[in-house]
């Protein structure tokens, strides 16, 4: 039993087989995804495998403390991030194994010309919160 | 009202109505809701007798879900069949619960839930909660848990082994959420160990106790880890290590040693030290011998290590250490440890610092990460 994060980024991971802009699919094609990702979330629900899913906008700000009894700074958005986080799910799964199978039936997920897009997603585990009888005699 | 009297019914109730005719899930689920049920109406109006009153209800919600044309026919078979209220059903049952729950045909993460539910009583919402998942998501975890084992007779010995590691699962997971997690797998134990006599499950339940017993030292008031070293020894509780002694000695005097067994004797001589230093690390690593013959495991090996350390100087502990794959989990903390013992600060704050990047859980980085900069400091001072 142990959590794990599939990251989805907009920018920052190595490039996708099936490497298409979104916005160069058709609208089926869009809507096909669209349902692919639904499913597959409803599908870890039933094997008791789905923690969360979220996706974030594209654009957000820098945010830092200045100092006492001043308002945070703000920055941003900057346009050149490299790295860009687009969403991720979190599961609690039995074994890294079936982490690693499920981040790869997400990133089968149909793109342009209803191939699958073959995407790096980034797979990440929990640290967990306390240690066990057998880490600490 | 007393919840943990409710909870421990639940066995009991459930195998009522599993000899009565109701299949295992439909059973479950029926005795789930009248556990809801109860927890609802008891404060105001305790029944006189808790256990019948369990028992009626959940066979009334059981009927009530069952109202399909077959499901009435069957129904009335069974109502006819429905036995006179008697004695206590045999401590077999409750065991065959456990044994159903951790049916090797379910992942462990299934079996943990289905155990917690079906044994021990909680509800899915309070499983839920404890591993920290949606309460949906738990549901479902239960549900088909239940489609798994459906096909399982009921009345088929078990492997106490499996049921053990479950067991063992839901103590290490320790306290989140609502439940004590740590408490309720003792108390699951403690109900095992009076439906089966078996030394490997007065085994667990000794460790368990044992280990229990140190718990309000494990932790700093920050939440920090302290070491078994630094530990305040007065904060032991004293009434589980003497329950937990007992137990083990009674089970090791049958001679059939398992690993429960041994790990639960390492645990004693940790709990008879009245110092750190007082510890009998030569038998401990008697021990280990024994776990390493028993189980092969590498955890096993790299605890060893850190035992050779303390009985025969942190030199042979790194020539034991030597031997271990340096690609296992806390090869670099207890490298780091040895390391410090043997007098170089340098290379023991490089491999904390390691060990910490490389530590799974939240509390083990914090207190590497610590020990690396308490070595940092020193030697910049």
């Amino acid at each position: 039993m142990a959590k794990y994060l599939l990251l989805k980024h907009y920018r920052g991971a190595p490039a996708a087989v099936n490497d298409v802009p979104m916005d160069q699919w058709t609208p089926e094609e869009i809507s096909a995804h669209i349902q692919y990702m639904n499913d597959f979330a409803a599908r870890l629900e039933k094997t008791g495998e789905f923690v969360d899913g979220q996706a974030l906008a594209p654009e957000g700000a820098w945010v830092r403390y200045d100092g006492e009894g001043r308002p945070p700074v703000t920055d941003g958005p900057f346009a050149e991030t490299k790295d860009l986080i687009a969403g991720w799910m979190v599961i609690d799964v039995d074994s890294h194994e079936r982490a690693v199978e499920l981040a790869g039936e997400l990133s089968a997920a149909p793109g342009a010309g209803g191939k699958p897009i073959h995407e790096w997603l980034e797979l990440r585990p929990f640290l967990t919160a306390t240690p066990g009888i057998a880490e600490c005699h | 009202m007393n919840e943990a009297l409710l909870r421990s019914l639940t066995p009991s109730v459930l195998t009522v109505l599993v000899r009565r005719g109701a299949d295992f899930a439909a059973a479950e689920d029926a005795v789930q809701d009248a556990l809801v049920e109860a927890l609802r109406v008891w404060p105001a109006d305790p029944p006189r007798d808790a256990k019948g009153w369990l028992v009626t209800v959940a066979w009334r919600k059981f009927l009530d879900a069952n109202r399909s044309d077959t499901a009435r026919r069957r129904r009335e078979d069974l109502v006819e069949e429905e036995p006179a209220p008697g004695p206590a059903p045999a401590v077999d049952d409750t065991l065959q619960l456990y044994f159903l729950c951790a049916h090797p045909s379910l992942t462990p993460s299934s079996a943990v839930a289905l155990t917690l539910r079906a044994v021990g009583g909680l509800t899915t919402r309070q499983i839920a909660r404890a591993y920290l998942v949606p309460e949906a998501t738990m549901a479902q975890r239960i549900s088909r848990a239940k489609r798994t084992v459906s096909g399982v007779r009921f009345d088929r010995p078990g492997d106490v082994a499996t049921v053990l590691r479950v067991l063992y699962l839901v103590f290490n997971e320790g306290y989140s959420g609502d439940v004590d997690l740590a408490a309720e797998a003792i108390r699951l134990t403690r109900q095992l160990a009076a439906a089966i006599d078996h030394p490997e499950v007065a085994g667990l339940l000794a460790l368990m106790l044992l280990h229990h017993a140190r718990r309000a030292a494990r932790t700093a008031p920050d939440g920090s880890l302290v070491p078994l070293a630094e530990q305040d020894r007065s904060r032991w509780d004293t009434k589980s290590i003497a329950e937990g002694v007992e137990i083990l000695q009674a089970a090791l005097a049958r001679d059939r040693l398992g690993e429960f067994q041994a790990q639960a004797a390492i645990a004693a001589l940790h709990a008879d030290a009245p110092t750190a230093e007082e510890t009998d690390w030569v038998q401990i690593v008697e021990w280990y011998d024994e776990l390493a013959r028993l189980t092969d495991s590498p955890v096993v090996r790299l605890n060893r290590a850190v035992a050779v350390g303390e009985a025969d100087g942190p030199r042979a502990g790194l020539a034991a250490l030597a031997a271990l794959d340096a690609s296992l989990p806390r090869h670099a903390a207890v490298a780091a440890y040895l390391h410090e013992r043997d007098g170089d600060l340098a290379t023991a704050a490089r491999l904390y610092a390691e060990a910490a990047h490389k530590a799974p859980n939240l509390a083990e980085r914090d207190h590497l990460t610590r020990q690396a900069a308490r070595l940092n400091a020193r030697r910049c001072r």
